[in-house]
């Protein structure tokens, strides 16, 4: 796992990180009934940040981007997105939302709706896009996630890694200032691992802000500005990757680099 | 150890199966003959079929459709060397009562008006049906249809559905209103506030204000004189309408986050489910009456179909639930993170897969609906199980059971499995390959 995710040389010229802040998190905490899931997270993210948040399963790193486009409410804290605090006022929330887009590990796409209608619905219903432009729209992202050939199949006439790269696009068309990951490779074969990296690498070279959570060390060397490692529910070590690889700090961080690098 | 090694050189072919697994034979051999045990059956039903057809068929193909009274038929038989209490169906009461049975007591001049009623009735049906194949723009009657399906029933001044009408428009403009000005919840409450208000208050005197203006109409039937399967058509057709959108908004309030609206829902169908239909029946027809004020003309059919809607929806809601529960809670989150408000999510993303996995629950209760539509007997509607008592008490077709009770059940059978074989095709229809 260790290894490169992608065998070519990547792209910098547009991976630049500006002084404007994409999103602003303050000690942020967050339960699950009694359970402490987050506990005091303190996070700046400026635009054009490459982000990958690693950690043992039930550490919350999940939960904490979810937080972000309020998929899971906090209970304490400020998160501030594209300037927009999110509070319990729903018209921010979907404000919030279609400026973020999101990928899940399960794909989530709407089975009952074709390729391109999945892609064209949030833009003409939330962006109220007229159709035509929303179609010419899909076909483009469709094009860069390389298969605008599926856009008239059902999601479930796709592989695993074609209903994820459809899921990319989606949230491609809403034209998102900042994209989440959660595990977006986690449920799919290894096969098919590589493309749908691909086309998160191709994001990453275009600029995009982007928070993912993955195990895909390979992704977090080669792309990422910054990893962020998480457990128990709170930030434990955050470092530039090569220095977070070669050299990390705490012990929890070496035992989980030791255990998911190998041997 | 160089003999584990193995490579394959060129992949194998495919090739035609065995005579015995395709064709008729294989058909046969899998399905009818598939071991001694198997075969045994296929006869022993053969046998089965054989005997109730040969007693039934003989039955059914009796010369008696001109006679004129069971004692007629009982002679024709007994002409041909039939004897015996099953000797042949007296078709007689058929050939007599068939329009009767159709249309009840309906006045005989007037019948174009319910044909013409359940015509139209197809062709609003049609663009919702089979959206496909039919053009989208005779929505826009299917929407009016609801309105000039009682006029030409019952009959009487047009300004009356007209106003029906306007109490939606009123209620969609002040709610479009007060949703710009103020919220959406506020929006909704004050549309339906508006529209209640112009429908219970100031419908009347704009429905007589237009009548002294221009006094356009059509007869009025009244509904004492309504029954036979129209009756059981309109009650089945206006309960299976009304009662998939309330099953909707019930099933939804069950989910809802607000506790008020959350437990009125859960309420309402839990005591709606506790109790029988003919219970429901007897309030409308007995029970009601007491609590309205003294003269009120409250129509019995209106009555009855307010009680069998609300029985429906019920039963509605509980089976769009079990759909909404199937969803993984990912379809709920992929429509969430993408910024569609609730509304937008629920009409675009949950509904037509929650709505899809219930087809089954769904057409299974509209069958059930309209059959139970045949209770309306006990509380004295002349649906056509109470007719087949009427037709019973003519002197001439005393003892007439069988042809009656046949008649009526092939008029539901054709219904309810057209319905069934609908549902059928729309789920095919709406298959989109796994998950």
């Amino acid at each position: 796992m260790s290894q490169l995710a992608v065998e070519r040389e990547i792209d910098r010229s547009k991976m630049t990180v500006s002084d404007e802040v994409a999103i602003e998190i303050v000690n942020m905490n967050k339960w699950y009934g009694a359970f402490h899931v987050l506990r005091d997270i303190n996070l700046t993210v400026n635009q054009g940040e490459r982000i990958v948040i690693a950690g043992p399963s039930g550490s919350g790193k999940s939960t904490l981007i979810r937080c972000i486009n309020a998929l899971e409410e906090h209970q304490a804290g400020k998160i501030v997105v594209d300037g927009i605090e999110l509070t319990s006022d729903l018209k921010n929330i979907d404000k919030i939302r279609s400026e973020v887009g999101m990928v899940f590990q399960h794909f989530n796409l709407f089975p009952h709706l074709t390729v391109l209608e999945n892609c064209t619905l949030a833009p003409i219903w939330v962006r109220k896009t007229p159709r035509k432009e929303a179609e010419e729209r899909a076909m483009h992202f469709l094009e860069k996630v390389k298969i605008p050939e599926q856009a008239n199949k059902y999601p479930g006439q796709l592989s695993g890694g074609q209903q994820q790269r459809v899921a990319i696009a989606r949230s491609l068309c809403m034209m998102p200032k900042i994209m989440l990951f959660d595990e977006p490779t986690s449920a799919l074969d290894p096969e098919m691992i590589k493309e749908v990296l691909d086309t998160m690498i191709e994001l990453a070279e275009e600029g995009m802000t982007m928070l993912c959570v993955t195990h895909e060390m390979g992704f977090a060397r080669q792309v990422a500005n910054r990893v962020i490692f998480m457990d128990a529910g709170q930030i434990v070590e955050q470092n530039e990757p090569e220095e977070f690889f070669n050299n990390p700090q705490s012990e929890r961080t070496k035992l989980f680099l030791s255990q998911i690098l190998g041997h | 150890m160089s003999d584990i090694g193995f490579v394959r050189t060129e992949m194998l072919p495919e090739q035609a199966p065995p005579a015995s697994e395709v064709g008729i034979i294989g058909w046969m051999r899998h399905n009818l003959f598939d071991g001694w045990f198997n075969s045994a059956l296929t006869l022993l039903s053969v046998y089965f079929v054989y005997k109730v057809l040969a007693a039934l068929v003989p039955w059914i193909l009796s010369p008696t459709w001109d006679a004129g009274s069971l004692a007629e038929c009982r002679e024709i038989l007994a002409g041909l060397g039939r004897e015996g209490h099953y000797a042949g169906a007296c078709w007689g009461v058929i050939n007599e009562r068939w329009i009767q049975l159709i249309f009840g007591f309906y006045p005989a001049e007037l019948y174009w008006r319910p044909i013409a009623a359940f015509i139209l009735l197809g062709v609003a049906l049609a663009p919702v049906l089979f959206s496909d194949k039919v053009p989208a723009k005779l929505l826009v009657f299917s929407a009016l249809y609801p309105f000039i399906f009682p006029w030409l029933l019952w009959g009487g001044t047009i300004w009356g559905p007209i106003s029906a009408l306007l109490g939606f428009v009123i209620g969609w403009l002040v709610y479009s209103a007060v949703d710009k000005a103020m919220s959406n919840l506020v929006g909704i409450i004050a549309g339906t506030l508006a529209a209640v208000i112009w429908w219970l208050v100031l419908s009347g005197y704009f429905v007589g204000a237009m009548d002294t203006i221009a006094a356009i109409g059509i007869e009025p039937v009244e509904s004492r004189k309504f029954g036979g399967f129209m009756l059981s058509i309109t009650i089945g057709v206006v309960a299976i309408a009304c009662s998939l959108p309330l099953g909707i908004v019930l099933a939804l309030g069950r989910q809802s986050d607000l506790m008020i609206v959350k437990y009125l829902c859960v309420g309402f169908i839990e005591f709606i489910r506790g109790v029988p239909l003919i219970t429901l029946l007897f309030v409308a027809s007995t029970l009601l009456n007491i609590f309205l004020p003294p003269g009120t003309d409250f129509d019995i059919i209106l009555r009855v179909l307010i009680m069998v809607t609300l029985f429906a929806s019920a039963y509605m809601a509980e089976v769009i639930r079990g759909g909404l529960a199937a969803l993984p809670r990912g379809q709920y989150e992929g429509a969430d993170s993408l910024g569609l408000n609730y509304w937008q999510s629920q009409r675009l993303i949950i509904m037509p897969q929650a709505l899809k996995i219930s087809i089954p629950g769904i057409v299974s209760t509209f069958i059930g609906v309209f059959k139970d539509t045949t209770l309306v007997s006990i509380i004295g509607l002349l649906d056509p199980l109470g007719l087949s008592n009427a037709i019973r008490a003519d002197a001439n077709w005393n003892g007439i059971v069988w042809e009656l009770y046949g008649f009526i059940a092939l008029l539901f059978f054709a219904f309810c499995f057209g319905m069934s074989r609908y549902s059928m095709y729309l789920e095919r229809k709406l298959h989109t390959g796994h998950r």
